[in-house]
């Protein structure tokens, strides 16, 4: 052994530097991590102990005209967990499966919000009664993950008197969050699923808030006041529409039970949507927080089909009341005067090539001019007009007349109406093979031709404004309106005559006066192959001065002098002027 | 003895403040938010201290000499106890699928290992003090290299990989202390060297370059040298078989020593959130007992293995510079104190009891850091746990006895 001393003290330097060094190197390396890295770990830091919980907002209240609440927030509560993993998940969610009354497909929605959004908690029950939050209340000690929230949940006190605009709420779905539209959602969150609840969704969704919670390693909540202050949530702005919920509210009563189709009132001035409804409907509150199963296959099994909204979705030949549109595209062309009788007078139909076209008035009208040929609805006599506007004018116009268009209206299930975009249908649809008696059809309602009630009522305000057609709207915005067609004030004049002489003695609408109100009308008939036809009504009044149109179509309601009894009703009621003279079985 | 004894009073009062300084960090290690076994640790801690104050006391009454006389039977019983692990082991903590714990039915009574760690270098000091030559060929070190061997592989059968490297560090720092050359020490390390490298086939090929060179440059005897690189040959093509050897838990902690997010909830878990933890603590820390990743439970085995987390946490950078300099302190001190003993076995002692704790800091707070592998060895004066307590306090008693009769004593510089 080498001990000699000079030899240990050397050892016994270079071990002390040996130290030395080490320690340096080690306190280096925790100046580095305390005090240069010190920002980026406290941030971990909190990241690790503090829990967001977000606080839904409430969404923003729905007002009709007159400040009546269409759509409200009520407190409902939410049951929702955190989770480390999908495993722990399903274990406490087998868990609670008993006590929650979850059903599998809960227990699948549920771990498929999670794997969306693993730090976000996760929603079980949306809005869970009051029985089930006091039970667990009592047992919160075994769950200490579980968040029982306070949350507003959407309720429409109308309910299914409004759900025809309205719309409803839900979770938003999986498809839903793959839309860029919606990338600022996350799974569990009520968005609008359909009406001005989707239409202005990013108007009345809010801000959703956040809690902070202080949770331990396992996720448990460990203190009563946040470590952090809360951004409380920030309720939405309210949605002010044109409705006015009472003459919805009578629309909907004249409706009742039995009838069903659509209706759509409008001021004709500005496009203000004053009442829109399809009979029969549905009540939006049953789908808020999950439609139940039940109820939803009830609705997919009326065979009245209460989820096809016939007031702007459902397309229906618009019937006789197209003759307006004809003859408003003859005039305009200056292919008809005013005083002009068609050669041929009508004796009950036309005979056109070797096809004989019925007029619906078997014993014939005779000889007319066009005021009178609008009052009798005279077929034979628009047959003629439509021949001597041809088949491309025809189309043409119908297109000019915004027949190829949406109404426009602020719903986004609205359908567009159908109309030929030119000749080249017919030949693409019939080959060669199609004859020139297409005129005779388009002209008179029929054929190629289906359009909403809401396009019908947008239509007729344009002809009750001298051309002028508003975008129908719900929500009150600034006016959106576009001259359609011009006409001089004397052609304007015969139309005006020949819809103020429908509801006059002898028109087809006669039997629906007001007494005291001049109305202004036309009634028709959607030829239905499937079935008894569709009774169709437009109209509008003041005649002079118009304030109110009214489109109603009525499923099966034959003849449409039955629509125009509800048209009239709406407008005595929104104009308050009746009584309504006549009873229905005079039409 | 004719000469009276003086105490160490510096080699006291680090070892002293490091011991009540560790109470209080497990103490504070027991303040959680959620309720924690934890909690009365400092209790029974409190009292291995008093216990080992008393083993020091005993100790240091007695004399070098005896203790030299005691150091067979002392270790030749240590390795009986280490061998009974194997047969009655139970593991805990960040091992509990290991045996190093001595236990009756449930009950565990305590770690030979930490006994051992005191009897080996005990053991080895008087091997090779009695050497009269230093070692000067691998053949000379056969009996220190076995004093050393049969502990370490009853400890590697346990398994228990950080007791182990605790082991070699011990052996290496006396072998050096006794003066073995620098290039033989590195013979001697060569196969571990080359094990380590074989993971990667050129770096492995460069130190089997540089083994070539340094055996014709210090020529140890032909057979010697041909053994050397036999052997480093075979560990190196045998280590990816070892490899398949080690338990999955050991291989996962050397895996995430390499990349710690490679395993983030499972073992790599541990790592980040010690370096959360430290490095949230900043220069002045969050206050004593206010660590929030400790009171939240995010740091695992705060009491034990993970001490050292807490005291960054809590005491920040600041804390965290005391504690090393303390350590420092007290491993300067025992240099000084093997540099002056009065005879080569006391002087291995002590220098053999310093590096064994010199290990066991760097190893232990490397390891919050990520700078050293998860090897759940814990952190002296500091870490919960009654064996290694006793144990150190014991070896500041030999500490104590050895200084006192040295001649770096108070007495002898006085006089």
């Amino acid at each position: 052994m080498s001990f000699h001393p000079n030899d240990v003290a050397r050892r016994a330097r270079m071990s002390s530097l040996a130290l030395t060094v080490g320690f340096l190197v080690l306190i280096g390396a925790f100046f580095k991590t305390q005090v240069i890295q010190n920002k980026q770990y406290v941030m971990q830091s909190q990241e690790n102990r503090l829990r967001p919980i977000p606080l839904p907002a409430p969404r923003g209240i729905i007002y009709d005209r007159h400040g009546e609440v269409i759509a409200e927030n009520l407190p409902a509560y939410s049951v929702s967990i955190t989770s480390p993993n999908v495993d722990s998940l399903r274990s406490a969610l087998a868990q609670l499966a008993p006590t929650l009354q979850l059903t599998q497909n809960d227990i699948n929605l549920a771990i498929r919000r999670y794997r969306r959004a693993p730090t976000r908690p996760t929603v079980i029950l949306p809005d869970a009664s009051i029985d089930i939050v006091s039970v667990l209340e009592e047992h919160r000690l075994d769950f200490p993950r579980l968040i029982i929230q306070s949350v507003p949940k959407r309720y429409y006190p109308d309910g299914p008197m409004v759900a025809s605009f309205v719309g409803y709420t839900g979770e938003i779905s999986e498809s839903e969050l793959n839309d860029p539209k919606y990338a600022a959602y996350k799974p569990g969150q009520q968005i609008g699923k359909g009406g001005l609840e989707k239409q202005y969704e990013s108007i009345l969704h809010g801000k959703e808030g956040v809690r902070f919670d202080e949770v331990d390693a396992r996720g448990r909540p460990v203190r009563g006041e946040g470590p952090r202050p809360d951004l409380s949530a920030e309720g939405a702005p309210p949605l002010y529409t044109n409705i006015d919920l009472d003459l919805q509210k009578f629309t909907v009563g004249i409706f009742a039970d039995s009838l069903q189709g659509g209706a759509v009132a409008i001021d004709p001035t500005s496009g203000e949507v004053l009442a829109l409804y399809s009979a029969p409907s549905w009540d939006p509150n049953k789908f808020t927080g999950g439609i139940p199963v039940d109820y939803y296959k009830q609705l997919l099994d009326d065979k009245r089909r209460p989820l096809v909204n016939k007031a702007i979705q459902g397309r229906y030949p618009p019937g006789s009341t197209f003759k307006l549109a004809t003859s408003v595209i003859a005039l305009q062309d200056g292919l008809v005067g005013l005083k002009e009788h068609m050669p041929v007078p009508c004796s009950g139909g036309y005979q056109y090539g070797t096809r004989y076209f019925r007029c619906w008035e078997k014993k014939g009208h005779g000889s007319l001019d066009l005021e009178q040929a609008i009052k009798h609805s005279c077929d034979v006599y628009f047959y003629q007009l439509g021949l001597k506007v041809g088949l491309s004018r025809m189309i043409a116009g119908g297109i000019n007349l915004t027949m190829r268009d949406k109404s426009g209206i602020d719903l986004p299930e609205e359908n567009q109406p159908f109309w030929p975009y030119a000749i080249d249908y017919y030949n693409k649809r019939y080959g060669r093979n199609w004859s020139n008696a297409e005129t005779l059809n388009l002209a008179i309602g029929q054929g190629a031709n289906s359009q909403t009630v809401v396009n019908m009522a947008k239509f007729y305000s344009a002809v009750s404004m001298q051309g002028i057609a508003p975008r129908p709207e719900i929500a009150h915005l600034i006016p959106q309106r576009k001259q359609i067609f011009r006409l001089s004030s004397a052609q304007d004049s015969v139309l005006l005559e020949g819809l103020k002489a429908v509801l006059q003695g002898g028109g087809t609408a006669a039997a629906s006066a007001i007494q005291g109100l001049t109305l202004a009308g036309k009634t028709g008939t959607a030829q239905n192959p499937g079935g008894v036809d569709h009774g169709w009504f437009v109209g509008f009044a003041p005649a002079d001065h118009p304030k109110i149109v009214v489109a109603v179509l009525l499923e099966f309601g034959g003849h449409g002098s039955r629509a125009a009894h509800i048209a009239s009703a709406i407008i005595g009621h929104y104009l308050k002027v009746g009584p309504i003279q006549a009873t229905m079985d005079e039409g | 003895m004719n000469r009276p004894i003086v105490a160490d009073y510096r080699l006291l009062a680090a070892a002293g403040i490091l011991s009540v300084f560790g109470i209080a960090m497990v103490y504070s290690a027991g303040q959680t938010d959620t309720p924690t076994a934890v909690a009365s640790a400092y209790k029974s801690q409190i009292l291995w201290l008093l216990i080992g104050l008393g083993f020091a006391y005993a100790v240091g009454h007695s004399s070098v000499r005896f203790i030299e006389w005691m150091t067979t039977p002392l270790y030749l019983f240590s390795i009986f106890l280490l061998a009974l692990t194997l047969v009655i082991g139970k593991g805990a903590g960040t091992a509990a699928s290991t045996k190093s714990w001595l236990a009756i039915g449930s009950h565990r009574i305590g770690q030979p290992s930490e006994i051992a760690k005191v009897t080996v270098v005990l053991m080895l000091a008087k091997v090779l003090a009695n050497q009269r030559e230093g070692p000067k060929s691998l053949l000379d070190l056969w009996k220190p290299a076995l004093v050393v061997i049969i502990p370490w592989l009853i400890i590697m059968l346990q398994p228990d990989l950080g007791t182990g490297i605790v082991f070699i560090g011990i052996f290496f720092a006396m072998l050096y202390w006794a003066g073995v050359a620098w290039p033989l020490l590195i013979l001697i390390a060569s196969p571990a060297i080359s094990l380590i490298l074989s993971f990667s086939v050129g770096l492995w090929g460069a130190w089997f370059f540089i083994l070539l060179a340094l055996v014709l440059w210090y020529r140890p005897y032909l057979i010697e040298g041909i053994v050397l690189m036999v052997l480093n040959v075979a560990t190196g093509v045998i280590a990816p078989m070892m490899w398949e050897k080690l338990a999955p838990y050991q291989q996962n902690r050397l895996k995430v020593f390499i990349d710690p997010s490679a395993d983030p909830r499972a073992s790599g878990y541990h790592v980040i959130q010690s370096k959360v933890a430290i490095g949230s603590g900043g220069f002045f820390g969050k206050g004593f007992t206010q660590g929030t990743q400790k009171r939240l439970a995010f740091l695992p085995e705060q009491h034990t293995d993970f001490i050292f987390s807490v005291v960054g946490e809590e005491l920040g950078f600041l804390g965290v510079t005391i504690v090393l300099a303390l350590f420092l302190w007290l491993f300067l001190r025992i240099t000084q104190v093997a540099e002056r003993a009065n005879d080569s076995y006391s002087s291995l002692v002590a220098f053999g009891l310093m590096s064994g704790w010199f290990v066991h800091v760097l190893v232990n707070v490397g390891m919050t850091l990520n700078l050293m592998p998860i090897t759940g060895i814990p952190l002296p004066f500091f870490s919960y746990g009654g064996s290694f307590m006793l144990a150190s306090w014991l070896a500041v008693g030999i500490l104590m006895r050895i200084s006192g009769e040295g001649r770096g004593s108070a007495l002898s510089l006085r006089r």
